[in-house]
């Protein structure tokens, strides 16, 4: 099966808006790709472009070798699921899986057994005669995936498909298209503003923002060495603390904080401390004060919320999320400590992160100038 | 929960839901509200032209020229009916409108369809503007267009033949723009999943968008069907031969220039309006729907 190539694409909206904005993103064949972003990125318009549903203004998209900028949804050998399902309301199951191959004019017994094939892989085999609106959220999803699958096609695109559905199905929908995927290979772009969908599931991970690719890497690297403030603020639950720093002599001070850093340039620059490298602090080490304020205990870990004096960067931040806020001189950050360790509001502590876990970011363009070691 | 165990789960609260919904419609029935003592009254005051007409149709002659009028005539004359069968040709021009509207009818979904799709759905130039045009002629009353219509009519050499009250109302502004507004509320999706299905844009319309759009299709095709059945000026203006006209026309022909056969009249209308009021009860919901949408007068 061949990959997917995006080779300097943009798409302007009459009116002037700009989705996309030179992407150039190459998808291995079998590959599973997310593009993850706040809404208003351009992940959802890149992947209208690749269905057929949006002309591309500029650049242009090849399946394998085969350019398809010109050619219709159709010809395109793709097959997309849309975040409200968009299933047939007047056909019943079987008939909404059977349409495209029917369209296709693919002879009748075959279109049966690819029919009862793939609703018996999906275990949607009871539901054939039903019709989707007699069907739950997490059928619906699961017919939607089959009327995608029937079709075998090249490419297999998902715009927020477990979006409508409750958290806890949500969480098993994610493993079964994972499973999905890795038994049969098929190349998958896969869109959600989700960060957790997009650590989880996919191979690569592309983040937008304002139509422009930030950073494209495996979940992994994504989290360990985030190429830009955006990126760093955007990926990882709870988010990444981003506090700003001056930087003298190979020493970052933030607030009380003075933390030595090898290769460190003098000038304004912002660290990043990921919420779980944050420690309480033992005698001589580099640290800073912490005032308590809210604890969460989720039975794996404990979340702490609490300020230190200093100044946060508001990273710009997914569209759900609640953006850090500034507690007057005192900036807002949040720790994830192991369960045995359980502080109480009002308590007073000292933290420190060691030195290789830290990223420093360019105060002025937000790109990373140290990255944390692995 | 597993993929099995949920599915079992959703098709077993499947039934308490219908039963929740499926009240016993017969129940609303009957129920009195003091709004009644109004509407009795309106409703029988709306009657009153239909139940004369039905009683003059079974008068003598005679009778109907009675003054003051004569409200339980002496005897029935049932043979009015007859009398119109043998002296008209009625059956003819029962045939007649029925071939017309039925034509007319189905040109209007058609051609409605395919407009107020485009009109929806399709971007080219000008399409917002031109849309306003033909929503416009909506405004102009049809005595102005008459005359022209004519001579095109003429030219098209369609005078005295049926085709000429088909043909010009095959399409009109009412149904485009009635069918316009709902397919843009449909949701965009399913075209776009059966375009990337491997539909093409009429294998969308016709297999998708058009059986989602039942009721509105039948709220044009009754409001079409009623106007074509009742039809009267065109017809008098394009149909000469007794054997082309169709009933609003026919019934012209029992009004002499000196006399009225008055009881013949009122018998050929009481026939002429049956399948009117046959319609009428059958797909009345779907015929306030079309006047309620579009805010126009039938």
């Amino acid at each position: 099966m061949p990959g997917l190539t995006f080779d300097r694409v943009s798409k302007e909206f009459p009116g002037g808006t700009v989705a996309v904005r030179d992407l150039s993103l190459a998808i291995a064949d079998g590959e599973f790709m997310i593009f993850v972003g706040p809404s208003g990125c351009g992940k959802t318009t890149a992947l209208r472009m690749v269905a057929g549903l949006e002309k591309i203004t500029s650049g242009t998209i090849s399946i394998g070798d085969r350019v398809i900028n010109d050619d219709s949804p159709r010809d395109r050998d793709i097959a997309m699921v849309f975040q409200n399902y968009a299933l047939y309301p007047h056909m019943t199951v079987y008939k909404n899986l059977a349409f495209g191959l029917k369209e296709r004019k693919m002879p009748k017994d075959e279109i049966a057994i690819r029919v009862n094939g793939v609703s018996s892989m999906l275990g949607i085999d009871d539901l054939l005669t039903r019709r989707p609106a007699q069907l739950s959220g997490g059928q619906r999803q699961r017919v939607a995936m089959g009327r995608a699958l029937v079709r075998e096609p090249a490419a297999f695109l998902l715009d927020e498909p477990l979006s409508n559905l409750d958290a806890k199905l949500r969480v098993q929908v994610r493993g079964d298209l994972k499973r999905l995927h890795q038994r049969l290979g098929i190349t998958t772009v896969y869109v959600t503003h989700d960060q957790v969908e997009a650590m989880t599931m996919g191979d690569r991970v592309a983040v937008l923002k304002d139509g422009l690719l930030q950073q494209v890497d495996s979940p992994r690297n994504m989290y360990d060495r985030p190429a830009n403030l955006f990126v760093a603020g955007f990926i990882g639950s709870p988010p990444m603390n981003l506090l700003r720093a001056e930087a003298r002599g190979g020493v970052a001070s933030a607030g009380d904080l003075s933390l030595p850093i090898a290769d460190l340039p003098d000038g304004d620059v912002v660290l990043g401390l990921r919420p779980e490298h944050l420690r309480p602090a033992t005698d001589g080490q580099p640290s800073m004060e912490f005032q308590v304020e809210v604890v969460e205990p989720l039975g794996d870990g404990v979340i702490v919320h609490g300020t230190v004096s200093g100044t946060l960067v508001t990273a710009p931040s997914g569209d759900d999320e609640v953006l850090p806020r500034l507690a007057g001189e005192r900036a807002e950050i949040t720790t994830k400590f192991e369960p045995t360790l359980r502080p109480s509001p009002g308590e007073r502590m000292r933290l420190a992160i060691a030195a290789h876990h830290v990223h420093v970011f360019d105060g002025r363009t937000g790109d990373v100038i140290v990255a944390a070691g692995a | 929960m597993s993929m099995s165990a949920e599915i079992r789960d959703s098709a077993g609260a499947l039934p308490a839901l219908e039963e929740e919904s499926g009240r016993d419609p017969r129940s609303d029935r009957f129920v009195f509200s003091w709004w009644h003592l109004v509407l009795f009254p309106l409703a029988f005051l709306m009657l009153i032209p239909m139940i004369w007409m039905i009683i003059t149709s079974l008068q003598t002659l005679n009778e109907t020229r009675h003054f003051p009028p004569i409200l339980v005539p002496s005897s029935i004359q049932w043979q009015n009916y007859t009398e119109v069968l043998q002296r008209a040709p009625f059956a003819r021009w029962f045939l007649n409108t029925l071939v017309v509207t039925v034509v007319v009818v189905a040109g209007n979904l058609l051609f409605c369809s395919l407009a107020g799709y485009a009109f929806a759905r399709i971007k080219f130039f000008g399409r917002d503007v031109v849309f306003i045009l033909v929503l416009a002629t909506l405004m102009i009353p049809f005595q102005v267009i008459m005359i022209p219509t004519f001579i095109i009519v003429r030219k098209l050499g369609l005078i005295d033949t049926l085709g000429a009250l088909i043909v010009p109302n095959l399409a009109g502004a009412f149904g485009i723009f009635l069918l316009r507004q709902f397919f843009r509320s449909l949701p965009i999706e399913l075209e776009e999943a059966a375009r990337i299905d491997g539909a093409s844009r009429l294998g969308v319309l016709f297999k998708i968008v058009l059986p989602l759009s039942g009721p509105v299709l039948a709220t044009v095709a009754v409001i079409t069907f009623l106007w074509t059945w009742n039809d009267f000026l065109w017809p008098l203006i394009t149909i000469y031969n007794p054997d082309n006209m169709t009933l609003q026309l026919g019934l012209t022909t029992f009004q002499g220039a000196h006399q009225t056969n008055t009881h013949l009249l009122m018998a050929a209308n009481v026939m002429s309006v049956i399948p009117v009021l046959f319609l009428f009860f059958v797909a009345q919901r779907f015929f306030i729907r079309g006047i309620a949408t579009s805010g126009l007068k039938g």
